[in-house]
This record gives C-alpha cells, sequence and structure tokens, in this order.
C-alpha cells in the first residue's frame, strides 16, 4: 500500500497536510524546511512547483513562485534537491504545481524521477479529470503516484462520486470558491458543506484546503473531513522567517496542538 | 492545399487537431461546463439570432463595407479590398464577440461580467455591452497597459466599468488573463467571464470564432456582389490570440481556393528576443485553459512576448490557429514593428484609413506576398488606428 493510504488507515488524529514553495525563500532552502516540517510532526509534505502562471493561486503563493523562478528553481533543479529526500524524510510527500511544466519535461521521465525520488502523489489542478482519464492515468499508474483531485461546493454530487471513483488516497475538499490565500477562516456554512460531503460516504478520505492557517480553523475544518491543508499562512512565515527551522517546527506543532 | 480527412472544426471533445481541450482547475469547471453544454443550443435559437443581429446591425453598425482599396492595389499591383471592422461601433471587430456573450450571459442567468484587456480595445467593447444591458463590469487590465492606453481607460470607466490594475508577474495582458481568470474562481455564481480572443478552454476557442464568423459571412455575398464569385484567393488578418482573422477565415477554412494568410508580430525580429511571433517561436503548451503553440522556456515557463502592439503581445495563440499553422492551412507571416509602421503609414496615405497598429501588421504582408495582378486579396482591416496615435506620433515624427 502506498504511504498516502497506510497514513490515513492509521491514524485517527486530524491530518496536517502543509504545503511549501520549493526552493523558498532561498533557493537551497528545499530540504531544510521539508526536514524541520517532519520534525515538528507533520504528517503529509506538499512541495509547490513554481510556475510563472500559476491560476489557481492568490497572491502569497503567486509571489512565493516568482520568488524561486527568479532564483533559478526549475523541474531539473527540484529533482536534484530531492534526490537524497528519503534518507531523511518517511512522510508521504505530494508534488503540487501546473502542467505546463510537466509536458515540457516530458509526462514520463517525470513521473519516473518522482517515482526514483520517492514522490508518492500529485496535485495539477489545470490538469482535469477527463484528460487525465484520457492521456495520463496509465503513466501515473505505471509509476506508482496517486492524483489528487479537487472539488468545491459548487462540485456537483455527480462529479464528486465520478472522481470519488477515479481517485486515490485521499480528495482535496476545497472550502470555498477562491484562489489560495483570499480567505480565511471557517464559516458555518462551510462546515455544512464538509459534513454534507462527509454523508455521502465516499470511498476515499477528504483533507481541506484554502482557508486554513490557525489550530482553530485546522480543528474546525477537521470536524468534517480527516484532515486539512495550510499554504497561504505557511508560505507568509517562509518569507518572514528569521529562524527558519524553529519557527517551522513551532508553526506546525502550534496546529498539531503539541508541546 | 487543404489535405482531405483534416477538419478545421472543433471536435466534440474541444480539439483543433493536437490543439485546445479545456486545462481548467476544478473551480471553473461547473461555469465551463454549463457553457459548454448549452452554447450551440443558446446560440442557435430564434430569439437569440434575433437579438444578436439586430443589435449587430442598429448598434454595431453592421454590416461593415467591403471597400476596394483602388490605391493600394496599384502600388502592389493587385486587386485589395478592405473588410472595414475599423467602422464597427467602440472602433474594432471586438463588440461582434462582446454582443454574442452578454446575450450569453443573459441566457446563463449572469448579472456580472469580468473580462481581461491588453490594448484596452477587449475592454471598452466588454464595457459597453455591460452599459448596453444594465450589467455590472470589472476589467482587468496590466498595470503597464493602464499606463501606456489611458485613453481606453477613461472610456472603459465612462461606461461605467470597474478598471482592476493586474500587477502580478509582467503586468501586461497574459496577467490580466490571469487575473480574470482568479476573478471568476472567486465569484463562480453570479459571473460570467467574456474572454476576448479564441483563447481559453473549450468553448470559448469555437464559441469566439462562431461570433466573429459574421466578418466571413459577410465577405462572402459583399465580394459576390462586387466580383461575381464569393470567395477572394487570399484573405489576410493579423493575429494575437486570433479572433479576428477567425472571424475572417471562418467561413473559407474549407474554402480550397482560398489561401489564409496570418500575420504575426515579430516585433524587433523573431530572432531579436523581442518579438511576439508564436508560431515561429513557440512549442505546444498549455496556458490559460487550452493545449496550443505557447513561447515558453524549456522548463515550461511562459515566456514575455513583445510587440509595438499591445493586441499582439501575447504570448500564445488560439488553438484553431495552432492547428491551421502546424497543418499548413493558414501560411504565417512575422511582420516587424518598423514593417508594421510603415503599412501603417501607407494605408493612410493612400486610402486615407489610420488602421491599428495590429491591423498594420496584415498590411505589412503585401510586400511579401507576391499575389498576381488579376487575383483578389481581402485584408480584415480590424480596427482603426485612433487609440494608437501617441505610438505613431512618436515613432512616425509626426509631433509638431
Amino acid at each position: 500500500m502506498n504511504r498516502i493510504s497506510t497514513l490515513f488507515n492509521s491514524t485517527q488524529e486530524p491530518i496536517l497536510n502543509v504545503y511549501a514553495t520549493a526552493g523558498y525563500p532561498n533557493f537551497g532552502d528545499t530540504m531544510l524546511v521539508l526536514n524541520a516540517l517532519q520534525e515538528g510532526g507533520v504528517d503529509i509534505i506538499e512541495i509547490g512547483m513554481p510556475y510563472s502562471d500559476p491560476v489557481a493561486d492568490g497572491e502569497t503563493i503567486q509571489q512565493s513562485n516568482q520568488v524561486s523562478l527568479d532564483q533559478g528553481m526549475t523541474v531539473t533543479h527540484l529533482f536534484d534537491q530531492l534526490k537524497n529526500m528519503r534518507q531523511s524524510i518517511s512522510v508521504p510527500v505530494l508534488l503540487m504545481g501546473y502542467i505546463n511544466p510537466v509536458l515540457q519535461f516530458g509526462v514520463e521521465r517525470f513521473c519516473q524521477k518522482c517515482q526514483e525520488v520517492g514522490v508518492d502523489g500529485l496535485i495539477l489542478p489545470d490538469l482535469p479529470l477527463a484528460e487525465y482519464q484520457q492521456s495520463y492515468q496509465t503513466i501515473f499508474e505505471q509509476y506508482g503516484l496517486l492524483n489528487i483531485f479537487l472539488i468545491t461546493p459548487q462540485t456537483s454530487d455527480e462529479r464528486i462520486k465520478q472522481i470519488d471513483s477515479v481517485s486515490e488516497g485521499f480528495i482535496y475538499m476545497v472550502s470555498s470558491a477562491s484562489t489560495t490565500g483570499a480567505k480565511t477562516g471557517i464559516s458555518s456554512d462551510q462546515e455544512a458543506y464538509f459534513k454534507r460531503i462527509d454523508g455521502m460516504k465516499l470511498k476515499n478520505p477528504r483533507l481541506v484546503g484554502f482557508g486554513i492557517s490557525d489550530r482553530e480553523s485546522f480543528l474546525k475544518a477537521s470536524n468534517g473531513a480527516s484532515g486539512a491543508i495550510i499554504g497561504s499562512a505557511f508560505v507568509k512565515l517562509l518569507g518572514n522567517a528569521k529562524n527558519l527551522r524553529e519557527e517551522i517546527v513551532g508553526f506546525v506543532k502550534s496546529i498539531k496542538g503539541l508541546k | 492545399m487543404i489535405d482531405a480527412g483534416i477538419s478545421f472544426h472543433v471536435s466534440e471533445k474541444g480539439y483543433y487537431g493536437d490543439f485546445g481541450g479545456a486545462f481548467i482547475p476544478e473551480m471553473l469547471y461547473p461555469n465551463v461546463e454549463e457553457l459548454r453544454l448549452h452554447y450551440l443550443e443558446y446560440m442557435m435559437e430564434p430569439s437569440f439570432q434575433k437579438e444578436f443581429h439586430f443589435l449587430l446591425k442598429d448598434f454595431v453598425g453592421r454590416p461593415t463595407p467591403l471597400f476596394k482599396a483602388e490605391r493600394l492595389s496599384a502600388k502592389y499591383n493587385t486587386q485589395i479590398y478592405l473588410k472595414r471592422e475599423d467602422l464597427c461601433h467602440t472602433g474594432a471587430h471586438k463588440v461582434n464577440n462582446t454582443i454574442g456573450q452578454i446575450l450569453m450571459a443573459k441566457r446563463l442567468g449572469k448579472n456580472k461580467i469580468v473580462a481581461e484587456t491588453g490594448a484596452g480595445q477587449h475592454g471598452v467593447a466588454t464595457a459597453t455591452v455591460c452599459a448596453l444591458m444594465g450589467m455590472e463590469c470589472i476589467i482587468y487590465m496590466g498595470a503597464i497597459d493602464i499606463e501606456r492606453q489611458a485613453p481606453n481607460v477613461a472610456r472603459m470607466k465612462m461606461l461605467g466599468a470597474t478598471v482592476v490594475a493586474a500587477q502580478s508577474g509582467s503586468k501586461t495582458l497574459k496577467d490580466a488573463t490571469n487575473e480574470a481568470m482568479r476573478h471568476w474562481i472567486n465569484h463562480p455564481v453570479d459571473t460570467h467571464y467574456i474572454i476576448g480572443s479564441v483563447v481559453g478552454p473549450h468553448p470559448y476557442p469555437d464559441m469566439v470564432a462562431k461570433f466573429q464568423s459574421v466578418i466571413s459571412e459577410e465577405i462572402k455575398w459583399q465580394l459576390q456582389e462586387k466580383e461575381g464569385r464569393d470567395y477572394p484567393d487570399y484573405i489576410l488578418a493579423c493575429v494575437g490570440g486570433g479572433s479576428n482573422a477567425a472571424g475572417a477565415f471562418y467561413h473559407y477554412l474549407d474554402e480550397p481556393r482560398t489561401a489564409l494568410i496570418a500575420a504575426e508580430a515579430a516585433g524587433q525580429g523573431v530572432s531579436s528576443g523581442h518579438s511576439a511571433a508564436t508560431t515561429f517561436l513557440g512549442k505546444p503548451g498549455v496556458l490559460h485553459g487550452s493545449k496550443s503553440l505557447l513561447m515558453q522556456t524549456e522548463d515550461g515557463q511562459v515566456i514575455e512576448p513583445y510587440s509595438i502592439s499591445a493586441g499582439l503581445d501575447y504570448p500564445g495563440i488560439g488553438p484553431l490557429h495552432a492547428h491551421l499553422a502546424t497543418s499548413g492551412r493558414a501560411k504565417f507571416f512575422d511582420i516587424t514593428d518598423d514593417e508594421a509602421l510603415k503599412a501603417a503609414l501607407e494605408c493612410s496615405m493612400l486610402e486615407g484609413i489610420i488602421p491599428a497598429l495590429e491591423t498594420a501588421h496584415a498590411l505589412a504582408v503585401f510586400g511579401k506576398l507576391g499575389a498576381k495582378p488579376n487575383e483578389i486579396s481581402v485584408v480584415n482591416l480590424s480596427g482603426r488606428g485612433d487609440k494608437d496615435l501617441a505610438t505613431y506620433q512618436e515613432k512616425l515624427k509626426l509631433n509638431p
């Protein structure tokens, strides 16, 4: 069984997935950030592959993408930085990014590299279900990569069931109609939406993303799902940190409620 | 010239050959899917057609004339007609599409409109139809373009639109498009996104091409009246995203006797590093929801294009045009800033028509086309040049 499904099957606690832009705040910080996240007790790490035109992302993540690109980050450099990742990182690792850099790298070559360095799955928001099934699913599966799909409050029940049938690992439940980092906090409407999806008895667990920034919103989101994803709030911390390792460890502990 | 078996029309899955599709985040799926399921049905409704054609006639001023350019014809020793889209209300072909899409938005039950704009022509055309229909209008425009296109910003504001500066990336058209898409993601229920060109996820390229196809529909009967045949030997248009070209080519896509000629902005030259000639410099890639040719780095990051013309300053091209280019159905010419400026001056002096800088790229092709004396060419004169006067003043040294 893959690392992600093993995690969901083995823990009752809310699962914390944290997003970090690769090569940010400095080009060489990627592994330092990963190690500190794991030290703090994160459950899943999502590494953002920077892109020039990240349309699903708000200002914070866009800006971190641009800084990383300006510092010379590429897909090739990222795989190089992750070469020995599995010597220290035991939690599941996802790559999040946009389809164009993957296409230019070559889909099969990209999947092969993911498998080599120990990446467990991919989140590619501009790769929709139909395109995935038609041209990508076979290759992803060949290299043992899970493709994580998004659902939103506007996604119909019928489509949610379709996404659930194709998904493995978990479903990324976007908390509101928005780009990343646009809103903070979880409203009662959103909690009702999480409960509604919970009531659908899907085969895949869900993690809630968008609008999660602290322990309170993490717990609220986890109430109707298996856990939650923090992105923009963490990228902000990376951008402002004086002592990167210490602040990352402290942040993860504060969200998880650990001393 | 046309291989039997190659289709130049969109497939059921939204592709033109290898190009097209709908590469959109799940957040946009319900809106794009709703549009995909209904756009043909709504467009074909007699009440839609009636309102569309009424507005094109009485509001836009269609049909636009097909004008024989005698002095240009004499200069190039061939037969040249100008399709006068510059005489459309708001000064360019863009309004054909915004009229169609605002009617579509009404049928989709949307009461707010978002759009992107580069030079401001599509923004003005969108703000115009929103004023006409009493809809709220938000236009995203690159912060740099806002500075260099002040008159169009003022026009949009006077028409009641909110103009928002896109501050991300290079702060031009590509980034305005990103911001408009983000706005739509954040407002999926009440808002329709009026894309201004034959780009974006399926069904946008097909829908915009169909609304613009009124251009070639008119050319057919106008040419029949004037020349006794309904097809030209050449039809010429400039291509940024490619909406005016799509409209001018549309009814000739399957006409083997008509050569389709597209002019791309070479900027300072295709190899200069300051260019927007996508079919010469691009590789297959995904931007703004479709797979097409795209100017990009080896790592798949989008390259910022350059052209003197803000309307052609785009790193991609509509998927239809990528297919026309790679299949050889259309011939693409790369036209530099200087060649376009020269053609603009020539058209002004010989025909009494000051064309938009975008259009001037198409006119510049006559210097390279080699059309024979008895052959007939139609140039889509897509827009008028008033908006470019500041550039013309500077580059053509017209200041007192």
